[in-house]
């Protein structure tokens, strides 16, 4: 058992092209093939439901069928519905690591009151609120697929939105990680993590330029899988020179901050 | 054997201050990799006194005359692509004779100029000339210009493939952004196409999609600007290839279309 936690994985099919490896068998098998011993999992098509928490039982119930905590449920919360509070509480009891919403693709204003409003029962219940930079490379996507992409002005409303909330962002790049870092009080850059599936390795170095100006301990490990291949994340780790509790640490340790 | 057929360098009169620290991350990452040869181009001044995709003729040189001193101190490591504008027809042929002569071992074809247009004619006739293959710089499925390029597409370099069928082309990295399946559609029956598979696109179905397209005698690895994206593409054709397969995909394929000689081991 390696301890390695994906915190950014998915089940289901991506309706904007054909990718393989969407159910939860095949999903455990990439699992096994990059020795990553949990994922927090989002049910895919749910993103694009005008409920998305229709999805949310079948990735419970997918979850405890697994097993051995080899999924962990990051169930959707789409605040602009009138049963998201219920949502909310239901990911809380069924004791999933975090909940997901990602405004955009919900068609939810980023930073609006319903997202503020989230931010803050998220904050209050102790759960943090996973949000999306991307899903897929802009220059690729399907040409009917023009849901925009996060902005870091978002990031940093929502953070300030209430001084508890705890924020993953996943897909965010070198450039958006510092402007939203930066651009935060040391309390408030404090409460957010971001995983590495968007960060260049060499020879660019952004991954290690950032573990240096920002800290190791803000930084969790992330795939994207399956719209992405795992094995990149790994290898950004093998490209760096980390001691084993550094890597410890982005790999699991730094969940335990987060999830606290 | 591990060719990385679209690397790129840096050097002194470019505008990154961090131009020796890139290189030497290129060349450390590269040996925990294992990469055995990087075939690298450099595009002019990338920026400093023209533009990237438009290199002045000066710059090319200079960039040119830079890949060569890399390749001089790092002998076993180092090959070359001759970069070269297009829309000097004269400064682009004598450029490439010249790098060539100096050891270089391919062509390197940015985004000066359509690949469809005539004026890559003589520097296709020359690539024939020389057998060495031509690297060109790919906008998978463009469409509309974008800024700072005139960049091609898989259908725009497959007519000038077609009209130099005894000329290798290289398709760049068909993880670097856009429609890569619209690529692979495009090159499938362009039996001198072979697709880089360089980029920081690591989608999931890339790879199986490239091997079911044009099979593995016709796929290249490559880093280009990523090379952790790089790592983990070689890692999962690992898994989907067999030995022997990985092996074209690794270095067998890049030795056949590259001159005789251009790698230690072939």
């Amino acid at each position: 058992m390696s301890g390695r936690v994906d915190v950014n994985a998915f089940l289901g099919a991506y309706p904007w092209r054909k990718v393989p490896g969407t159910s939860p068998e095949a999903l455990t098998k990439a699992l096994d093939r990059v020795t990553i011993d949990t994922a927090w999992v989002t049910h895919l098509p749910g993103l694009f439901w005008r409920d998305p928490t229709e999805g949310n039982a079948w990735l419970y119930e997918t979850a405890r069928k697994a097993g051995s905590g080899r999924f962990k449920p990051v169930p959707t919360v789409h605040p602009g519905l009138a049963h998201w509070k219920e949502v909310l509480a239901a990911a809380v009891d069924a004791g999933a690591p975090a909940v997901r919403c990602d405004p955009l693709y919900l068609g939810l204003e980023p930073s609006g009151s319903e997202m503020r409003a989230l931010a803050t029962a998220c904050g209050a219940v102790g759960l943090p609120l996973v949000l999306a930079v991307r899903l897929e490379d802009g220059r690729q996507r399907h040409p009917n697929d023009r849901i925009g992409e996060l902005a870091a002005a978002s990031v940093r409303a929502l953070i300030r939105s209430d001084d508890q909330v705890r924020l993953l962002v996943t897909h965010a790049d070198r450039g958006f990680v510092e402007e939203v870092h930066f651009g935060s009080t040391p309390d408030e850059a404090r409460r957010i993590w971001w995983d590495i599936c968007w960060i260049w390795g060499p020879p660019e170095d952004h991954l290690e330029t950032l573990l240096e100006t920002i800290g190791i301990e803000r930084f969790v490990f992330g795939t994207g899988q399956p719209l992405r291949l795992p094995e990149n994340s790994v290898a950004k780790l093998d490209l760096l020179d980390l001691s084993p509790g550094q890597r410890a640490a982005i790999e699991s340790g730094n969940l335990n901050a987060l999830t606290s | 054997m591990l060719v990385d057929v679209h690397a790129h360098f840096l050097h002194s009169r470019t505008p990154r201050a961090d131009w020796h620290e890139r290189n030497v991350s290129r060349l450390t990452a590269g040996a925990r990799i294992g990469i055995s040869v990087h075939v690298a181009s450099i595009l002019g001044s990338w920026g400093l006194t023209s533009p990237i995709y438009f290199p002045s003729p000066r710059d090319v040189t200079v960039g040119n005359d830079a890949l060569l001193a890399l390749q001089r101190e790092h002998p076993d490591a180092i090959r070359g692509y001759s970069c070269v504008n297009p829309n000097y027809t004269a400064h682009a042929r004598a450029e490439i004779t010249r790098c060539l002569d100096a050891g270089m071992i391919g062509i390197k074809l940015a985004a000066s100029r359509r690949a469809d247009d005539r004026l890559l004619d003589p520097i296709a006739e020359l690539a024939r000339e020389r057998r060495v293959p031509v690297l060109q710089h790919i906008w998978q499925h463009r469409r509309r210009d974008w800024p700072g390029q005139e960049a091609s597409d898989a259908v725009e370099l497959c007519t000038l493939a077609r009209r130099h069928p005894d000329v290798a082309f290289i398709l760049a990295h068909i993880g670097g952004g856009g429609d890569w399946l619209h690529s692979l559609r495009a090159v499938r029956e362009v039996l001198n196409v072979y697709v880089d598979l360089s980029g920081s696109g690591v989608d999931g179905g890339m790879l199986e999609e490239c091997v079911a397209s044009v099979g593995v005698s016709r796929l290249l690895w490559g880093t280009d600007l990523t090379m952790d994206t790089g790592w983990a593409k070689l890692r999962y054709l690992e898994l989907l290839l067999t030995k022997d397969e990985l092996a074209l995909v690794r270095w067998k394929n890049a030795a056949r279309i590259f001159p005789p000689g251009a790698f230690p081991t072939d």
